[in-house]
């Protein structure tokens, strides 16, 4: 299927609109907000050519019950916007994980709380990993880390958001988001989309209609729909971790990073490995469900003694780091906060105290 | 934007790492604008610059804000058809007047691409011919009798070096 490949020059935003087109996306509805104009911006150019349905909507609000809509119809559908738009989507996702409906939500992380300010931040990881909304639910979160992976992660989180019918998020930010990098683009025909889903809404004629719902007031039914969904959650979590990993075999300090923070480590560990130093990279890729079984394996192992989790927030992740590792080791953390970005300098810093 | 787009653009057809980073502020609706620029052989991590080896600057609001932020030993071009304060020390400065360059040539648009030009001329990152090409690509359906003379504005600055 991959054919004539070829090197783009494209924002993060651009990248994620064209994966998501490239993936089928059928329906997008957004509002527009910095920083991920570009995402909303290609999408209104480009969607409808590949026979998809474009709506600037009236609000973030709209936007994604539109989404919820689409997708009980059985169309690939998205929504996407910047930190204190997605806080305005809460309520529809937590409705759409309670109908158990696929939809694909892109949060171009800025710095909070409230309307705060445009720059990167990833301050969202709470909202996106512990649900956001209200109720026992989970979302599919993906943190790209590059240009090349906003494009790739986007067929990703729709055939997992409709393999499990639940929504799936993507974790960007004002970085990525903005910055411009090579991607390498598959054609430009999109996948084809595949028949109706059995559960989706339309003609019942010869079946039993098909509902999409998330209320439930008979005594029990409520809570037989949720320790379904538990049970659906305890699979993801089971089969669908994904991390990168690098120098991690005999690193003494690894550093745990994801997104635009990971990059930067990325390249930071690359430096300090020339100079003999043994640090490594852990980085997830899945943050819910987190990579559990990555540290695991480096917790049991004999040679990493320390992590340091750095994040543009003020620890969110680290919280996570610290369930799975439960006091086997030493978890540092390095942080800033409000769109601002650890320096290299401040970060090799913190890593050579720990050497 | 459009100059430092340009080089990444042409670069990137070179087969090297680039990343581009705009100034997505309140810039963007008026004032100075700026981008960063890497080019590397090797993957980049962060696109963000707080020392650069080169600063092209094309007004005195953003010399007055960016010349410190040149590396020791590096090189700034700046845009001396503006009012420009004292050079940094620990750099060297070239002068050029490219927007009274520019509106001899026709078109004021065209200061940055003799600032490309003259930078190129220093530095020799790209070849002119791939520079030309990413032109000829970028420059928009129904407006290609401006390939020209961003073409002629790139060689001019070239010819200043």
């Amino acid at each position: 299927m991959i054919n004539n490949l070829k090197r783009v020059l494209m924002t993060g935003n651009e990248a994620i609109a064209e994966g998501a087109i490239q993936a089928g996306c059928g329906f997008y509805a957004g509002y527009p907000i910095t920083p991920q104009n570009e995402l909303i911006a290609y999408m209104a150019a480009h969607l409808a050519d590949s026979g998809g349905v474009f709506i600037q909507a009236e609000s973030e609000l709209a936007a994604i019950n539109m989404v919820f809509g689409a997708s009980a119809c059985g169309v690939r559908a998205m929504t996407s916007s910047s930190s204190p738009g997605i806080s305005l989507k809460q309520e529809g996702i937590s409705y759409i994980a309670g109908a158990q409906l696929p939809a694909v939500i892109v949060n171009v992380m800025r710095g909070g709380p409230g309307l705060g300010n445009i720059w990167p931040s990833q301050a969202d990881y709470f909202q996106a990993t512990r649900g956001g909304g209200h109720g026992d639910y989970r979302s599919i979160v993906l943190a790209p880390s590059t240009v090349q992976e906003c494009y790739e992660c986007m067929p990703l989180a729709f055939s997992l958001a409709d393999q499990y019918r639940m929504p799936a998020i993507i974790l960007s930010d004002g970085m990525l988001g903005q910055m411009m990098e090579p991607v390498l683009m598959r054609s430009h025909k999109p996948l084809a989309i595949s028949h109706k889903p059995k559960w989706a809404l339309g003609n019942s004629k010869g079946r039993s209609p098909n509902v999409a719902k998330s209320f439930y007031l008979r005594e029990g039914d409520l809570e037989k729909v949720n320790l379904l969904l538990q049970k659906k959650y305890k699979t993801i979590e089971a089969k669908e971790q994904r991390y990168q990993g690098q120098y991690l075999d005999d690193a003494k300090v690894v550093l745990v990073a994801y997104g635009t923070m990971a990059r930067i480590i990325k390249s930071i560990t690359h430096k300090l490995r020339g100079q003999g130093k043994k640090v490594g990279l852990l980085r997830p890729i899945t943050l819910w469900p987190f990579p559990v079984q990555a540290f695991e394996r480096l917790a049991l192992g004999k040679m990493a003694k320390k992590f340091l989790v750095v994040e543009m927030s003020a620890g969110q992740m680290l919280e996570d780091v610290k369930l799975v590792i439960n006091g086997r080791s030493a978890v540092g953390f390095l942080g800033r906060l409000g769109g601002g970005m650890p320096s290299e300098e401040e970060i090799i810093k913190n890593i050579t105290s720990l050497l | 934007m459009l100059a430092g787009k340009i080089m990444a653009e042409a670069a990137m057809q070179e087969g090297r790492y680039v990343t581009w980073l705009p100034a997505y502020g309140p810039e963007v609706r008026g004032g100075t604008a700026f981008c960063m620029v890497i080019i590397s052989d090797s993957e980049i991590g962060s696109p963000y610059i707080g020392e650069a080896d080169t600063l092209i600057i094309l007004n005195g609001l953003s010399f007055q804000k960016f010349k410190c932020r040149v590396k020791k030993n590096g090189l700034i071009i700046a845009n001396s058809s503006f009012d420009l304060e004292d050079d940094p020390q620990n750099a060297r400065v070239l002068r050029y007047p490219f927007t009274d360059l520019a509106l001899k040539q026709g078109n004021i648009k065209v200061a940055n691409m003799i600032a490309l030009g003259s930078y190129l001329g220093q530095k020799g990152t790209v070849a002119t011919k791939t520079i030309f090409e990413t032109i000829r690509r970028m420059a928009p359906a129904g407006k290609k009798e401006l390939i020209k003379i961003n073409k002629q504005a790139f060689m001019q600055g070239l010819r200043l070096a």
